[in-house]
C-alpha cells in the first residue's frame, strides 16, 4: 500500500483520537472501572492462597466434619435435592475426576472421597463472564462474591467447570419457617456473625476471607487439621518457602481438569 | 400512524383481547415467581439455565433474520423486497423485545438489573449482548418508523436513515454472533465449546426467521387487503431453503467431529439428546421429531415444484420452525448442561408456571407484532400499494 507522510499522519492522528477517546469515555463514565475489569487477567500477584489435601490422611468422618463446620460457619442451609446449596462437599474419584476415567483404577483410590470446593482459579472463568463484577479475584487470589451486586443471571454457574457454585433458587431463610426444612435446619442461622443470603443470588466458597483477614486459616482446614495434623495444608502457593510448596515438591498431586487452563489452587496429594 | 392501531375489525379486537388475557395470566405467574424465586421453575444447580434462556436464544435468531429481507433490498437493490422490508424490521423489534423479557424473567434479582449498566464489564459477553441487542432494537425502530412514515407521505425517506440501514445489516449478524459467544466461550461445556456455534446460530436464524415471515405474509394476505406478493414469498422460500441446508449441514459437521474423534465428552451430550444416557432420555423423542421435520422441510424446500407451491411451502416453513425450535429452544441449553461437570445427569423439565410465563412473553411479543403490523398494513392499504 502506498501511504505518504500526510496520509500516515492523518491515520495516526485519527487512531490516537479514537484510542484516547474510548479510554477517556470510560474514565469519565466509570473511573477506574476499565483497569478493575482487567484485574482477573493480572498475573503479578504476591499471594495466592491454596490448599493441598493429603488424601493419605483424609477419611469420610473428617470430611463430614469439615463440610458441617463450613456450612454452619457460613449459614449454608441443608436443602435436599438438586436445588440445594453447598460450598464444600465430598465426591468419589470417578465424579471428582471424570476425565481420569479408568476401568482398572487402584482399589484404594476408587473408595476414596475427595473434598470438592471452589478452586480459586488463577484464571477464573466465572470472573471473566460476570456482567457486573459481582464475582472477582482479590489481590490475595481469593475468588470472591459480592452478594449485594449479583443480579442472579447465573452466567458464572454455566462458566464454572467444577460445579462449585450454588444458586439461591428460593429464599434460604425459608428453612426457618418451612416445616420439612426446619427439621433439617433446627438452629438456622447457625452463625450470627456471618450474613445469610437472599433469594436470587449465587454463592460459593469464599476461602473464609474474613478469617484469613484476621490471620486465621479457613474453617475446613482448621477442623480437618484438628482431627489429623497437616491433613489440609493451607498456604501461599507463590511463596517458595511455604509448607504447601514443600509438600508439592515431595508428593505427586492431582488437580481437577487441569487441561482447561483455569489454574486451580486445590491440590489432592495421592 | 399510531392512531391506526386503535381501529380495526372485530376479529382484530378479539385477537388483541385474547393476547391480553394470556398476558394477564402469565403476569400472575410472574408475580408468583417474583415472590418465591426461581424455585418454581424446573432449573437446578446442574441445569442452571433452562426454558427461558433457550427461548431467548431462539428469538435472537428470529430478530437477526430481519436482515434477510433488508440485505437483498438495500445492498443488492432487489426492489421486490422493498414492499416487505418493514415487516422484517417490525418482526425484529418484537423478537428483541421478547429476548429482553426472557432475560428479565430469568434473572434472580430483577430489581438489580441496572447493575449491568452501573458496572459495565467489557470482559463479559453478556454485557456486549445487552449492548448489541438494545442498539439493534433502536436501529429497527428508527428505520422501520421513518421508512414507513415516508411511504405514507409518498416521499423518499431521509438520507440519514440510509446510514442506519447500512449499519443495521452487519449489526444483525453481530447480535447472533455475540449470543453464540455466550455459549461457545465456556470451558467445560463440550456441547457448546465449538467454533461453528455462531455459524450454526446464524444459519438456523436465517431459515427460521424468514420461514416465520412467510407465515406472517400469508396471514397478512388472508386477513387484510394488502398482498405482500407472490414473488416476495417465493424469494423468501429460496432463502429458507439455502439457510436450512446450511443449518443441517453444520449440525452434521458437529456429529462428525464428535463421533469420528470418539472423544467421550463430545459424544455424550449428543447421545443424551438423541438416545438418552443412564435412563434419562426425555429429550430423545423431541430430538427425533426435530430430525423428521428437518427432513420433511428439506425435501419440500429442495424440490422446486413444492418450494414454489405456496401450500407445500407453508408446510415446509412450519416444519422448519418446529425443527429449529426444538434444536435451539430445548436441545441446545439442556444438552449443554448435560452431563454435568461430574459426569452425572440431572433431569430438567420446565414446570407449568415456567411454561406459562414463557407463553406470556410470547404473547407480549405477538401483541407488539400485531400492533406494529397493523400500523404497517394500514399505511400500505392507505397508499394502495
Amino acid at each position: 500500500m502506498d501511504v505518504n507522510r500526510r496520509e500516515f499522519l492523518k491515520i495516526a492522528g485519527l487512531s490516537t483520537l479514537f484510542g484516547v477517546g474510548v479510554n477517556s469515555v470510560f474514565q469519565l463514565l466509570a473511573p477506574g472501572e476499565l483497569e478493575a475489569s482487567l484485574s482477573p487477567l493480572k498475573k503479578d500477584r504476591k499471594i495466592q492462597w491454596a490448599i493441598a489435601v493429603d488424601m493419605k490422611k483424609v477419611d469420610d468422618r473428617m470430611l463430614d466434619k469439615a463440610v458441617e463446620a463450613c456450612h454452619r460457619y457460613h449459614n449454608v442451609p441443608k436443602i435436599p435435592g438438586h436445588k440445594g446449596l453447598k460450598w464444600i462437599w465430598k465426591e468419589d474419584f470417578e465424579h471428582s475426576f471424570p476425565e481420569q476415567e479408568n476401568s482398572y483404577v487402584n482399589e484404594e483410590i476408587e473408595k476414596m472421597h475427595f473434598p470438592l470446593l471452589c478452586n480459586h482459579c488463577d484464571n477464573p472463568p466465572c470472573c471473566r463472564v460476570c456482567p457486573t463484577k459481582a464475582t472477582f479475584k482479590r489481590e490475595d487470589g481469593i475468588v470472591m462474591m459480592d452478594w449485594h451486586r449479583c443480579i442472579g443471571c447465573r452466567f458464572c454457574m454455566a462458566a464454572c467447570p467444577y460445579g462449585s457454585r450454588s444458586f439461591n433458587w428460593g429464599d434460604p431463610r425459608r428453612v426457618m419457617t418451612d416445616e420439612e426444612l426446619k427439621k433439617l435446619n433446627p438452629d438456622f442461622p447457625t452463625n450470627m456473625e456471618f450474613p445469610t443470603r437472599t433469594k436470587g443470588v449465587v454463592e460459593k466458597c469464599t476461602f473464609c476471607y474474613d478469617r484469613i483477614d484476621k490471620g486465621k486459616r479457613p474453617i475446613c482446614v482448621e477442623v480437618a487439621n484438628k482431627i489429623k495434623e497437616q491433613a489440609f495444608i493451607f498456604g501461599n502457593i507463590l511463596d517458595p518457602e511455604s509448607d504447601i510448596r514443600t509438600v508439592l515438591k515431595e508428593r505427586f498431586a492431582l488437580r481437577r481438569k487441569p487441561e482447561l487452563g483455569t489454574g486451580t489452587n486445590i491440590y489432592y496429594l495421592i | 400512524m399510531i392512531q391506526t392501531v386503535f381501529k380495526g375489525s372485530r376479529r382484530y379486537g378479539y385477537w388483541i383481547l385474547f393476547l391480553l388475557a394470556i398476558i394477564a395470566v402469565a403476569f400472575g405467574c410472574y408475580l408468583y415467581q417474583f415472590k418465591e424465586g426461581l424455585l418454581i421453575t424446573g432449573m437446578n444447580r446442574d441445569v442452571s439455565w433452562g426454558f427461558y434462556i433457550a427461548q431467548f436464544t431462539y428469538l435472537v435468531g428470529i430478530a437477526a433474520s430481519g436482515v434477510m429481507v433488508v440485505l437483498p433490498c438495500y445492498l443488492h437493490n432487489y426492489k421486490a423486497f422493498a414492499r416487505i422490508t418493514v415487516f422484517g424490521e417490525f418482526l425484529a423489534i418484537a423478537a428483541v423485545m421478547m429476548c429482553l423479557l426472557f432475560i428479565f424473567v430469568d434473572i434472580g434479582k430483577p430489581v438489580r438489573m441496572l447493575n449491568v449498566l452501573f458496572y459495565p464489564t467489557p470482559h463479559s459477553i453478556l454485557f456486549w449482548d445487552m449492548v448489541v441487542l438494545n442498539v439493534y432494537m433502536l436501529l429497527n425502530i428508527f428505520i422501520g418508523w421513518n421508512v414507513l412514515s415516508a411511504e405514507r407521505k409518498g416521499v423518499h425517506y431521509p438520507n440519514w436513515v440510509k446510514v442506519l440501514i447500512y449499519i443495521s445489516i452487519p449489526w444483525a449478524f453481530s447480535i447472533h454472533t455475540v449470543t453464540a459467544f455466550i455459549y461457545a466461550g465456556l470451558p467445560g461445556r463440550p456441547y457448546w465449546l465449538t467454533a461453528i456455534m455462531a455459524a450454526r446460530f446464524l444459519s438456523s436464524a436465517f431459515c427460521s426467521g424468514p420461514a416465520l415471515l412467510i407465515l406472517l405474509c400469508l396471514i397478512i394476505r388472508k386477513v387484510t387487503n394488502f398482498d405482500p406478493g407472490k414473488e416476495q414469498i417465493r424469494t423468501l422460500g429460496s432463502i429458507v431453503a439455502y439457510a436450512m441446508l446450511l443449518n443441517v449441514f453444520f449440525f452434521l459437521l458437529e456429529l462428525f467431529t464428535a463421533f469420528y474423534s470418539h472423544i467421550p465428552e463430545h459424544m455424550r451430550p449428543l447421545i443424551f439428546l438423541f438416545k438418552g444416557l443412564e435412563g434419562h432420555g426425555r429429550l430423545a423423542p423431541w430430538m427425533w421429531t426435530a430430525t423428521i421435520f428437518a427432513f420433511i422441510s428439506l425435501v419440500l424446500l429442495v424440490v422446486p415444484q413444492t418450494r414454489r407451491n405456496e401450500d407445500t411451502l407453508l408446510v415446509a416453513c412450519i416444519s422448519v420452525i418446529i425443527a429449529t425450535w426444538i434444536d435451539k429452544g430445548l436441545g441446545l441449553v439442556i444438552g449443554g448442561f448435560t452431563p454435568n461437570p461430574f459426569g452425572g445427569i440431572t433431569d430438567y423439565w420446565p414446570t407449568k408456571p415456567e411454561v406459562m410465563i414463557s407463553i406470556g412473553v410470547y404473547a407480549t411479543g405477538f401483541l407488539v407484532l400485531t400492533l406494529l403490523y397493523k400500523m404497517a398494513v394500514s399505511v400500505k392499504e392507505e397508499v394502495g400499494a
